[in-house]
C-alpha cells in the first residue's frame, strides 16, 4: 500500500504498542519537569472560546482551553487512555471529555470520571495578549 | 433444560459487535460464568477494560450470571429465580462480551495460549482467567451413583440453579427427605424443605453443627434452636448407603440405623473444580495453586473465586471470590499493576428465618494471651461470644441474636478501637445510649458487607442524583450480594435524600445537563427563541452550567429546528462535525466524497487517486455504503484535500443523512422493475446531509431480489412493478438486524420522495438522541407511522413537509464552507503535533 505518514511503522512512543494496559501508557511530558519554567506558546487569540488547540512548552506537549467563562487551562496534550487529542475534545466547567472514546477528565485534579488515570494539569495564563504556560 | 435464566430468545452465544472492533485489543478469554468470573468481568468494564480487551467468557451453565448465594431463598420459594439474575445474556451483548453459554471448557494449551471446549472450538487468548469455582462433594456411599456414573433419581447436590429447580420439582411428589451436611449450605437447604411440608433429617458427621464456624456449645445451642422449628437432627454419623434402586428410598447410616426418604439432598462441602488446570499441567494442590496477583504457574493464566488455593487456603464465601475480581482487574487493567491480594478474613450468615446465626473470624481462643467473653443462654437459644488478641477483635460468634453483627463487622474488619468493658461489643449497657440509627452512623460504616459499601458511598450516589433505591443500588452495588442488607440501604437512602426517593427522572431527558424531555425542550427553545447552544444553556440548564456531553446533541438539534436561522458555535461540535471528517484512532482523519447512489466517473476516480498519492494516503477503500474511503488524512491537510478532490463532502462523520445505495436497476439489469439508480440519486441529493438524532442510511432496489440491502435501511425503497414502489422504515443490518416494515407502497418517485421525507422529518422531531429507526419505529409502531404520515391523522403533514423543506434549503457543502476560511481559528491545527502515535495499520 502507500506511504504511512510517519517514518517509523511501529509506535515510537514506550508503551503504546497496540494492546498494551492504557496505563502504561508513557507519553513524554506526562511528568511535569522539576522546576517549572514558563514558556510563551502562542497568542491569545489562537485558542477560541470553548475550544482547544495543542501547543509545545519547552519540548512538552500541551493542550490550552479556554472555557467559555473565559477561564483558561492547560493539559497534557495526550489522552492517559490511549492517547487520544485531547486539544479536540469538549469542555464544560468541570471536565474535559477525550474525543476518541469519551472520558472526561476534571479540571479540577486530572482525575477521569471514568477511572482511566489522570491528566497532568500546567498552570497557563495570559499576559499581554500572549498564552504563558509553566512546565 | 428449562428455560434460560437471563437468557434472551436468539440463542445462548452472544458474539460481541463493538463499535470500534479493533483486533489489536488483547484477548482476555474467562472459564466460568459464576460468582467470581462474571463479577471480574464487570471490575474490568469498570476500569475501561472494554477497550484494551475482547472479553470470552465460557459458562457451563446455559444461564446468565446469577446469584447463586440466592439459591437458597429461591429453593425456599421466598425468592423468584428471575430475581436473582445478576447479568442476563443481554447485559454481555450490550457490554460487547462474547459469552459462550452452556459451553464448558476441557482442556488449556498452555503452549500454543488455547483453549478447548467442549463443543469442539478452539479459542486463543492472551490472558486466560480460570473461575471454575466447586462442585459438590458426594462422599463415598455404596448405591449413590448409577451405573453411567450419574447420581441416583431423588439424590442432588446443591450447586447450581438447574439442582434447585429440580429439587423444587420434587418437593411437590416427595414427602420425606434427608439433608447430608450440617453446615450453612445444609441447614438453608433443610429448612427450605421443611418450608414445602416435607419432614426433614439433617445427618451431620462431626459431632456438631456448623463446626467450621462454631464451638461444641454454640453448635449445642443451634442443633436445639434447629430441633425447635420440627427438623431432626443425626449427630456425629456417617452415612453409608443410599438405598432404592430406581429412585432414592432411604439412607443406611454407620450405626445400622436406616433413615426412609423419597428426597436425599448432599450438602457435605464442596470441592474445588480443578479438572480443567490438572488436565492442562497447571499446579493443583487442593484448588489452583496462585501467587498474590492470582497467577497460576503459567504467567498469563490465573485463577480466582472458589477454585483458587492462595497461600494456602481456599475459600467457600463470595466475598473473599469478590476481592480476587477486584486485585486481578487492578493488575490486568493496569489500573494498578502491583496491586495485590493477601487473603481474607471470612465472616459467614446463616440465611435461615428463625436461626439467627453470624459469625467472623475464630470462633474460640487459640493463644495463651486470647480473651474470650461469653454470653451463653441455651434456653432462650442464644449464645454470643467475642475473641480478642492483642486488643484487636479477632473473631465472633452470634447465635440467636444478631442485633450487633453491623457494628461487629466493622470493628472485626478495620481492627478499630474496642471498648474498655468488653461486654460492650456484645450487649447495649442500659446508660442511656440507645442502639445507633441511620443519622447516627457514621459515614465510613460499611452498609453492605459482601461489596464493601460504606454510609458515605451511599450518601455519595444520592447526591450526585441517584433518586431511587434502585438506581443507588445500580450505582453503588450495595444490597447486590446476599441481599441481606437491602432494608437498610433503603432506610440509607431514604434518609440521605430526605424522603425524596423518586424514579430515576432523567432517563426522560433529551440530554444529561437539561432537565427536559423532547417535545419540551423543543417547545422552550422555539418560545424563547434560543438559537445556540450556549443560549440554551443559559436559559435552560440549571444554574446556566454549561454539559460538555450535551453539546453535541443540542447542536443537531438546533440545527433541525432552525435550519439556515441557527447560530453556529464550533466548540458545542463533536470534533467530527468541526473538521467535517471521522476521528480515528491515531487522531487522523477519514475523507469519504459524496458519490450519489453509489455511482461514479472515471474522472471522478482519477481525482481521487491524484489526492491519494499527493497527500500519502495510507489506505484507499471501498465502503459499505457504496462510496470510497480515504482513510488516515491529516487534520491539517483537510481543506487541501477537499480543495484538491472537489467534491461534496459524503457526510460520513456525522449523525445525519449518509448515503442512499442502489443496484443498477432498469437501465442495465435484465430484471430491473423500476430506475433505482436515479431514484436513489434523487433522494441523495435531497436529502444530503440533513442532521438528525443518529444515522440515517437509505437504499433503494429496482426488484425484490434487494441487491442493494433495501430491506435492512432506516428507509428502503423496492420497485415492485407497474411503476409502484414500496418504503420500508426502520430496518437494519447492523450492530441490530431487522428487516424494515412496509410503512406504503406508492405509485410514483415522486411520492417516494415526498413520503421519505415526510417520515424522516417525524423521525428527526419525535426520536431520542441516537436512537436509530430500527428503535425508534417499534417504538411508536408502524400503524401509529402510518395514521399520522399516510392519513394525517393529527394534521400535521404539511408542517413535517415544510419542515422538512426548509432543512433542505438550508444544505451547504461543508467542504466548500470551511475550506478556505477556517470557521475559528485554528481549526485544522494539529492537535498532536510530536508525539507518534499508534497508526492505523497500514496494509
Ligand atoms: C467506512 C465504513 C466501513 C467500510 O470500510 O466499509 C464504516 C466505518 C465506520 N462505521 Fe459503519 N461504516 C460503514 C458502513 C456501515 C454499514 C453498511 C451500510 O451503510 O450499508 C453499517 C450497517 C448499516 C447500519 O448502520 O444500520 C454500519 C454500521 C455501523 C454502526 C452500527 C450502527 C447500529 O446502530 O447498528 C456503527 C456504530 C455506531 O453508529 O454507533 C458504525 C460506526 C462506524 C465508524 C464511524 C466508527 C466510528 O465511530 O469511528 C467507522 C468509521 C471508520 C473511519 O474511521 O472512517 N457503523 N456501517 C462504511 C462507510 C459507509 C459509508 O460510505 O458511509
Ligand atoms: C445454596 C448456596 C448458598 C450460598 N450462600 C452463601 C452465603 O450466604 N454467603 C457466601 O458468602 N457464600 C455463599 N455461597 C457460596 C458462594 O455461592 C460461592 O462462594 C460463590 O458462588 C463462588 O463463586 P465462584 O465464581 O468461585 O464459583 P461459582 O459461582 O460456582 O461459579 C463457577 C462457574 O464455573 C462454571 N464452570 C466450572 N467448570 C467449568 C468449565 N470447565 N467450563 C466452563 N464453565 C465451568 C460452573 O458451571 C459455574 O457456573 C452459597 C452457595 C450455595 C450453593
Ligand atoms: S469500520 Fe465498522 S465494522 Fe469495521 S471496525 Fe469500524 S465500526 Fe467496526
Ligand atoms: S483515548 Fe480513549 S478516551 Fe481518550
Amino acid at each position: 500500500m502507500s506511504a504511512p505518514h510517519l517514518e517509523a511503522a511501529a509506535p515510537t512512543t514506550p508503551g503504546t504498542a497496540l494492546g498494551s494496559p492504557a496505563t502504561d501508557v508513557a507519553v513524554p511530558g506526562t511528568a511535569p519537569a522539576p522546576a517549572a519554567r514558563a514558556h510563551v506558546v502562542g497568542r491569545a487569540e489562537d485558542v477560541p472560546a470553548g475550544e482547544g488547540r495543542a501547543f509545545v512548552a519547552g519540548g512538552v506537549q500541551v493542550a490550552v482551553f479556554r472555557l467559555r467563562d473565559g477561564s483558561l487551562h492547560a493539559t497534557q496534550a495526550a489522552c492517559p487512555h490511549a492517547g487520544g487529542p485531547l486539544a479536540d475534545g469538549q469542555t464544560d466547567p468541570d471536565v474535559l471529555v477525550c474525543p476518541l472514546h469519551l472520558y472526561g477528565f476534571r479540571w479540577s485534579d486530572g482525575t477521569s470520571t471514568g477511572g482511566v488515570g489522570r491528566l497532568t494539569l500546567y498552570p497557563v495564563r495570559e499576559t499581554d495578549g500572549l498564552l504563558v504556560v509553566e512546565v | 433444560m428449562g428455560t434460560v435464566l437471563g437468557g434472551r430468545p436468539a440463542g445462548l452465544t452472544t458474539i460481541a459487535v463493538d463499535d470500534e472492533l479493533d483486533d489489536a485489543r488483547a484477548r482476555l478469554v474467562v472459564v466460568g460464568n459464576g460468582m467470581a468470573g462474571a463479577r471480574f468481568v464487570e471490575e474490568v468494564l469498570e476500569r475501561g477494560g472494554g477497550e484494551q480487551f475482547r472479553v470470552t467468557v465460557f459458562g457451563d451453565e446455559p444461564h446468565g450470571n446469577y446469584n447463586r448465594i440466592m439459591l437458597s431463598p429461591v429453593l425456599a420459594g421466598e425468592t423468584h429465580e428471575d430475581d436473582i439474575v445478576l447479568n442476563s445474556h443481554d447485559w454481555y451483548a450490550d457490554n460487547g462480551i462474547t459469552l459462550r453459554a452452556g459451553v464448558r471448557v476441557e482442556r488449556i494449551d498452555t503452549a500454543a495460549k488455547l483453549v478447548y471446549a467442549a463443543d469442539g472450538t478452539a479459542t486463543a487468548y492472551d490472558h486466560l482467567v480460570l473461575a471454575t469455582g466447586s462442585s459438590s462433594f458426594i462422599p463415598p456411599m455404596a448405591g449413590v451413583r448409577r451405573e453411567d456414573g450419574g447420581l441416583l433419581p431423588g439424590v442432588y447436590g446443591f450447586r447450581t440453579l438447574d439442582e434447585t429447580r429440580d429439587m423444587l420439582a420434587a418437593t411437590r411428589r416427595c414427602r420425606r427427605a434427608v439433608v447430608l451436611g450440617g453446615g450453612l449450605l445444609g441447614l438453608e437447604a433443610a429448612r427450605a424443605l421443611q418450608g414445602h411440608g416435607l419432614a426433614v433429617e439433617l445427618v451431620h458427621a462431626m459431632p456438631h453443627l456448623m463446626n467450621a464456624q462454631l464451638d461444641a456449645e454454640a453448635g449445642a445451642i443451634l442443633k436445639r434452636s434447629v430441633e425447635a422449628l420440627g427438623i431432626t437432627v443425626h449427630l456425629d454419623v456417617l452415612a453409608t448407603e443410599v438405598l432404592g434402586t430406581d429412585a432414592v428410598e432411604g439412607v443406611l447410616l454407620r450405626d445400622g440405623r436406616r433413615l426412609d426418604c423419597d428426597l436425599l439432598v448432599v450438602a457435605a462441602g464442596v470441592r474445588p473444580h480443578t479438572d480443567v488446570a490438572l488436565l492442562s499441567g497447571l499446579e493443583v494442590e487442593r484448588g489452583v495453586v496462585v501467587d498474590d496477583q492470582l497467577r497460576t504457574d503459567d504467567p498469563d493464566v490465573y485463577a480466582i473465586g472458589e477454585c483458587a488455593q492462595h497461600r494456602g487456603s481456599v475459600y467457600g464465601l463470595v466475598a473473599p471470590a469478590w476481592e480476587h475480581a477486584r486485585v486481578l482487574a487492578d493488575v490486568l487493567t493496569g489500573t494498578d499493576p502491583t496491586a495485590e491480594y493477601h487473603g481474607s478474613r471470612t465472616a459467614t450468615k446463616l440465611k435461615v428465618a428463625g436461626v439467627d446465626v453470624a459469625t467472623m473470624g475464630v470462633s474460640a481462643p487459640e493463644r495463651d494471651s486470647d480473651e474470650f467473653l461469653v454470653i451463653s443462654e441455651p434456653r432462650r437459644g442464644v449464645h454470643l461470644s467475642v475473641v480478642i488478641r492483642d486488643d484487636r477483635l479477632v473473631g465472633a460468634t452470634l447465635l440467636g441474636d444478631t442485633r450487633k453483627v453491623a457494628h461487629l463487622t466493622q470493628v472485626f474488619d478495620r481492627g478499630t478501637a474496642l471498648p474498655e468493658e468488653r461486654i460492650r461489643l456484645l450487649v447495649d449497657l442500659s446508660d442511656g445510649k440507645e442502639e445507633v440509627g441511620v443519622a447516627e452512623m457514621p459515614a465510613d460504616s460499611q452498609v453492605c458487607n459482601c461489596n464493601g459499601v460504606t454510609k458515605g458511598a451511599i450518601c455519595g450516589a444520592v447526591a450526585d442524583g441517584c433518586g431511587s433505591v434502585g438506581a443507588v443500588m445500580d450505582r453503588t452495588r450495595a444490597g447486590k450480594g446476599c441481599g441481606s442488607c437491602k432494608a437498610l440501604v433503603k432506610q440509607v437512602v431514604e434518609w440521605a435524600a430526605d424522603g425524596e426517593v423518586t424514579e430515576d427522572p432523567a432517563a426522560s431527558w433529551y440530554v444529561p445537563g437539561i432537565p427536559l424531555a423532547k417535545p419540551a425542550l423543543v417547545a422552550a427553545v422555539r418560545e424563547r427563541d434560543l438559537r445556540s447552544v450556549s443560549a440554551v444553556f443559559a436559559a435552560l440548564a440549571p444554574g446556566g452550567k454549561e454539559d460538555a456531553r450535551s453539546k453535541m446533541a443540542l447542536t443537531s438539534l438546533l440545527k433541525t429546528v432552525w435550519g439556515r436561522d441557527f447560530v453556529r458555535e464550533k466548540d458545542a461540535e463533536f470534533v467530527n462535525d468541526r473538521v467535517h471528517a471521522n476521528i480515528q484512532r491515531d487522531g487522523t482523519f477519514s475523507v469519504v466524497p459524496q458519490m450519489k447512489g453509489g455511482v461514479t466517473t472515471p474522472a471522478q476516480l482519477k481525482r481521487i487517486a491524484e489526492v491519494a498519492e499527493k497527500y500519502e494516503v495510507p489506505m484507499v477503500k471501498v465502503t459499505g455504503g457504496q462510496r470510497i474511503d480515504l482513510l488516515g488524512v491529516r487534520k491539517e491537510d483537510l481543506p487541501a484535500v477537499w480543495d484538491d478532490l472537489g467534491m461534496p463532502s459524503g457526510y460520513a462523520y456525522g449523525k445525519s443523512m449518509r448515503t442512499v445505495k442502489t443496484c443498477v436497476g432498469s437501465d442495465f439489469c435484465r430484471f430491473g422493475l423500476g430506475d433505482s439508480t436515479q431514484l436513489g440519486i434523487d433522494l441523495e441529493t435531497r436529502f444530503q446531509g440533513i442532521e438528525s438524532p443518529a444515522k440515517m442510511k437509505l437504499a433503494v432496489v429496482g426488484c425484490p431480489r434487494n441487491c442493494a440491502e433495501a430491506y435492512v435501511k432506516d428507509v428502503g425503497v423496492v420497485a415492485v412493478g407497474n411503476g409502484k414502489w414500496e418504503v420500508y422504515v426502520g430496518g437494519a443490518a447492523g450492530a441490530t438486524v431487522r428487516k424494515g416494515d412496509l410503512l406504503a407502497t406508492v405509485d410514483s418517485p415522486e411520492a417516494v420522495i415526498e413520503l421519505t421525507g415526510r417520515f424522516l422529518q417525524y423521525y428527526r422531531e419525535n426520536a431520542h438522541w441516537l436512537e436509530r429507526t430500527y428503535d425508534f419505529v417499534p417504538r411508536v409502531g408502524l400503524e401509529h407511522l402510518q395514521r399520522v404520515l399516510l392519513e394525517d391523522a393529527e394534521g400535521i403533514c404539511a408542517d413535517l413537509d415544510a419542515a422538512m423543506q426548509r432543512s433542505v434549503d438550508a444544505y451547504t457543502d461543508p467542504w466548500g464552507q470551511d475550506g478556505r476560511t477556517p470557521a475559528t481559528p485554528g481549526q485544522f491545527a494539529t492537535s498532536l503535533p510530536l508525539v507518534p502515535l499508534p497508526q492505523v495499520p497500514v496494509r
